[in-house]
């Protein structure tokens, strides 16, 4: 019989913390902007230089560490790992050995409409370092410091997850949460967030693990996915070969769509951790603590079932609007301003998203957008907006202009209105006249329409809306071209 | 100026009675006269009297400058602003800081004027002063001796009264021993007093700054300008620091505390007789000497090289080639880049410290070095508090002998490292600690002694050294120097 095989997934999620100085000193993070341009004495390691731990970072992490129900450690401890390389400043990284600041949490997701359940191993922080950019035909390298130094968690979950499908489940659901949180951006692409996956297989019942490989710089849902189930299957077809699997680290190609070995692990490497003798132990207070706990904004799945327990939302919409960057604090934004949950998800999952697609607009964090010009889409812009429809001042077509108007002005919803003259024309008069000129002009077509050739209302309110330019209460034009046409009056 | 003090030099610069100005080019013409002894690595003469000029303006806007007018010199591991810092290493020759440290910061604040940075043994690695790219440093009291290190350059130039302070670091005794080697006040106050911010560190949970002084009330002075938490040093404590008038008027101690383990077999007769003389003088100012025990003391050395090697290797492997200060050009990929530039650019005995650093921190090495010789620091801490509940302060020798000759330890780093047997406790268990001058050997070399107090018990320790003082007599100037006073 063929023996069937079961892979082995840990991960491990570098986060950038969103503070806005470095995690020792008080260099502000930055991104994009000039190499070096943001590097103080400690961040590029200056002698003398001394780490001042910024208690910004430690709020941070803790509150990944409540999120994801960590014990917190009240005293831990910063450790020294030491490895030369340029974009390493001091020769040695500040990170957290062996006291983390959190441990033992866990992280509750679904797959395929299950959910599933993996352990957290351990939440540290740690400093960032700088980039290294190799020019192909150079005989030098060029360091960037701007990111030396910027504070930084790494979670690092159980091997307990068992194909591709689950991992990148989790590392979504673990995104959703950072960012619920208010930890990090969530954007995968430029580096704020990063992702290493440690792989190996074993024939299913089998207690000890696999020899595992360590897969890094998965910097996307597509390529975690793709590459860790490449991986899976690179694996059991070589053991099937009877080759050997070694400890090595892999990176992935995903113009092959495989992974290759970048190097090959002897042993672990030796990084001489010990106690940071600089900063003295990290003691958190039950109090600094209880503020974290009471401050936390929901998380992700709480969030789900509410929008659907309380707002009759579907479970799809639901997932969709807590998935979107921005989209629950906006939908709880407008909503509360008495704006129906229905007509919040249209707008979201339309004319927003559609914003966000054409990068007409983005999300930068707190409630609202930011539109390509530098204007605010804010909850009380939409929940105006709305209620311009709904109490029939303008049609839901030209809601839409307005909303494109919206994102080249700071003019409010009913000013664009009334400057674009977009007001529905709602006068019984005034449309009985529009109606009459119509009629007048197409006496065929409303000959047939009484001889019993029915489809012609709709081609003769289209006529009366073109002639009101747009403006005409299409509820109103509908009824008086109906009593007119039918009522013989 | 060269037999004032610097309280003296500035409560007349403070009065008018002479100008911060004409203290330093006496100053700077003192450290010229003096110049073979070899103090001084890297000078601004012009500098110098801008800022004394510059103390003089505050001065006569009506500011009450601690240290009006007092020059002083820096070790050169010490980062100033404009002055090069080099650590008297290959490594970081022709590097200026970018920022000033916290303790030289707060000096010049307090009215002093920096004249120049000052000898040591290569990055502070060092109890000879030999070990400096810039060539040795000479003990004025006889220059064919060395004048103790690693603060070197700094103790001389007190010694030579150059200047009446200067500022050293410590570590494992680099301001204490050559304090007694050269005759002067040096003064070490616990761990976290003073901040490290801007001192090169070589081992960071040992080091710490302190003053040379010509006498205990300079010390007082520089420490309460210097000594208070600041926020660049997480390591600083944000205990309240002494006034300097609660520190000159402090009382003589009532109990004296000897450790019996010091007095064993082996002590240099010459030294055990200032100890005698210092004792006496205690009991003279009323105080019962007490004996105390420091069982494991044996072990201090073994100890402190493990641990400060191991902090070494780390804080020093900044110095890659690749940022700042010395870089080998003719390596041909990174790792040679790397290799090249550490080899040629640390000395042999900065090398030795870093090998031994990283091999004790490595793998299956690490718990029977560095964690056993963190559990033994710990024993330490933890002697020195009972033996400080039988005694206010202790005595001990400073060093086990008087300044020996150069090249005497010159093919044994081991018999080197015994210099500091006595100085090394106070690191490990973060004490304040202060070498006091007890007089002359018969061969006319000057001898310390060491006054220890539990941690921030700085009062204490004041109140101690200034009775010995009293009773002992303020050290006078070495031959050399007094003969070239004008």
């Amino acid at each position: 019989m063929k023996t069937q095989y079961e892979a082995v997934i840990g991960l491990e999620v570098h986060a950038q913390l969103g503070t806005n100085t470095k995690i020792f000193s008080r260099s502000a993070v930055t991104f994009g902007e000039p190499a070096n341009s943001f590097v103080n004495e400690v961040c590029a390691g200056y002698p003398g230089s001394l780490p001042v731990l910024q208690r910004e970072a430690v709020t941070l992490a803790l509150r990944a560490g409540v999120a994801f129900g960590c014990n917190i450690r009240r005293k831990s401890q910063f450790a020294r790992k030491n490895y030369f390389y340029p974009d390493l400043p001091k020769g040695y990284q500040i990170s957290q050995f062996d006291a983390p600041l959190c441990e033992g949490g866990e992280l509750i997701f679904e797959v395929a409409g299950e959910s599933k359940r993996c352990g957290i191993t351990r939440i540290h922080m740690e400093e960032d370092t700088g980039q290294s950019s190799h020019a192909s035909d150079a005989p030098y390298s060029l360091i960037d410091l701007n990111r030396a130094g910027t504070g930084l968690i790494e979670i690092v979950s159980e091997p307990e997850l068992r194909t591709a499908e689950e991992a990148s489940a989790y590392f979504k659901e673990l995104r959703a949460i950072l960012v619920a949180i208010g930890i990090n951006d969530g954007v995968l692409a430029n580096g704020s967030m990063r992702c290493d996956a440690n792989v190996s297989v074993r024939p299913v019942g089998r207690e000890a693990f696999g020899t595992k490989v360590e897969v890094k710089n998965l910097n996307s849902f597509k390529f975690l996915r793709e590459a860790i189930g490449f991986e899976i299957e690179r694996q059991i077809a070589e053991i099937e070969a009877g080759g050997t699997i070694y400890q090595e680290t892999r990176l992935w190609d995903d113009a092959k769509k495989q992974t290759f070995m970048m190097r090959r692990k002897e042993g672990s490497a030796d990084y001489r951790y010990f106690p940071e003798p600089d900063l003295p132990p990290l003691l958190i207070s039950e109090a600094w603590l209880a503020e974290v706990a009471a401050t936390l904004p929901e998380l992700p799945a709480p969030t789900r079932a509410r929008l659907q327990e309380q707002c009759g939302l579907s479970a799809y919409d639901a997932g969709v609007l807590v998935a979107t960057d921005g989209f629950a604090p906006f939908f709880d934004g407008v909503a509360a301003l008495g704006t129906a949950p229905k007509a919040v998800t249209n707008w979201l999952s339309g004319s927003i998203l559609a914003g966000i697609n054409a990068r007409a607009l983005s999300f930068a964090g707190g409630v609202g957008f930011v539109t390509a010009a530098g204007h605010r889409i804010l909850p009380a812009g939409i929940a105006e907006l709305q209620k311009l429809v709904e109490d029939n001042t303008i049609s839901s077509t030209a809601s839409r202009t307005v909303f494109e108007k919206m994102l080249t002005t700071d003019a409010s919803p009913s000013a664009i209105v009334e400057r674009e003259g977009l007001r529905q024309v709602s006068d019984t008069g005034a449309i009985d006249a529009i109606i009459d000129e119509v009629l007048a002009a197409n006496p065929s077509e409303v000959e047939r329409y009484r001889a019993g050739q029915l489809p012609l209302f709709g081609f003769l309110v289209g006529l009366a809306m073109k002639a009101s330019k747009g403006k005409g209460d299409p509820k109103l034009v509908n009824a008086r071209l109906r009593a007119k046409l039918d009522g013989g009056a | 100026m060269a037999d004032q003090t610097c309280l003296e030099i500035a409560a007349s610069v403070r009065s008018g009675q002479q100008t911060a100005e004409s203290v330093v080019s006496a100053a700077l013409a003192r450290m010229e006269a003096t110049a073979s002894l070899g103090a001084f690595v890297h000078v601004d003469r012009d500098r110098a009297l801008a800022d004394a000029r510059a103390v003089d303006a505050r001065v006569a806007a009506g500011e009450l400058l601690p240290l009006a007018g007092v020059p002083v010199a820096v070790k050169d591991n010490l980062c100033t602003e404009g002055l090069e810092t080099s650590c008297a290493s290959k490594m970081l020759g022709g590097f200026v800081a970018t920022y000033e440290a916290t303790a030289v910061s707060r000096l010049r604040a307090a009215g002093a004027v920096v004249i120049g940075k000052t000898n040591m043994d290569e990055f502070a690695m060092g109890s000879s002063g030999e070990t400096s790219v810039f060539g040795r440093a000479l003990n004025p009291w006889d220059t064919e001796r060395v004048p103790g290190g690693s603060s070197s350059g700094s103790a001389v130039a007190v010694s030579s009264r150059a200047v009446l302070a200067s500022l050293g670091s410590d570590t494992g005794g680099s301001i204490r021993q050559p304090a007694s080697f050269c005759g002067v006040v040096g003064f070490k106050p616990t761990y976290g007093r003073i901040s490290r911010r801007g001192l090169v560190a070589f081992a960071s949970s040992l080091d710490q700054i302190g003053p040379f002084t010509t006498d205990v009330a300079d010390a007082a002075l520089l420490f309460s300008v210097m000594a208070g938490q600041d926020g660049g040093d997480m390591t600083t404590s944000d205990a309240p620091v002494p006034a300097l008038d609660e520190l000159l008027h402090a009382p003589a101690p009532l109990r004296v505390g000897v450790p019996k383990e010091y007095l064993a077999e082996g002590l240099n007769p010459e030294v055990r007789a200032r100890l005698d003389a210092a004792l006496d003088a205690l009991k003279a100012e009323g105080a019962e000497i007490v004996e105390v025990s420091l069982p494991h003391s044996k072990y201090a050395v073994a100890t402190y090289y493990i641990l400060a090697s191991a902090e070494a290797s780390s804080n020093l492997a900044r110095f890659d080639g690749v940022r700042y200060g010395h870089r080998d050009t003719t390596a041909t990929s990174l790792i040679d880049t790397y290799r090249r530039t550490r080899t040629f650019g640390f000395g042999a005995e900065v090398r030795r410290r870093i090998m031994l650093g990283t091999f004790v921190l490595s793998a299956g090495y690490y718990d029977a070095y560095y964690q056993r010789a963190q559990k033994v620091r710990s024993v330490f801490v933890r002697e020195f508090e009972a033996a400080f509940r039988q005694c206010d302060v202790m005595l001990t020798p400073t060093a086990p002998t008087a300044a020996f000759k150069f090249g005497e330890h010159g093919d044994d780093p081991l018999t080197m490292y015994l210099a500091d047997i006595y100085t090394i406790p106070a690191n490990l268990a973060g004490l304040p600690a202060m070498s006091v001058p007890a007089g002359l050997t018969s061969d006319g070399l000057p001898v310390g002694v060491q006054l220890l107090a539990a941690p921030f018990a700085e009062k204490s320790l004041f109140g101690a050294a200034l009775a010995l003082e009293r009773r002992l007599g303020k050290m006078e100037a070495p031959p050399a120097a007094s003969g070239e006073k004008s």
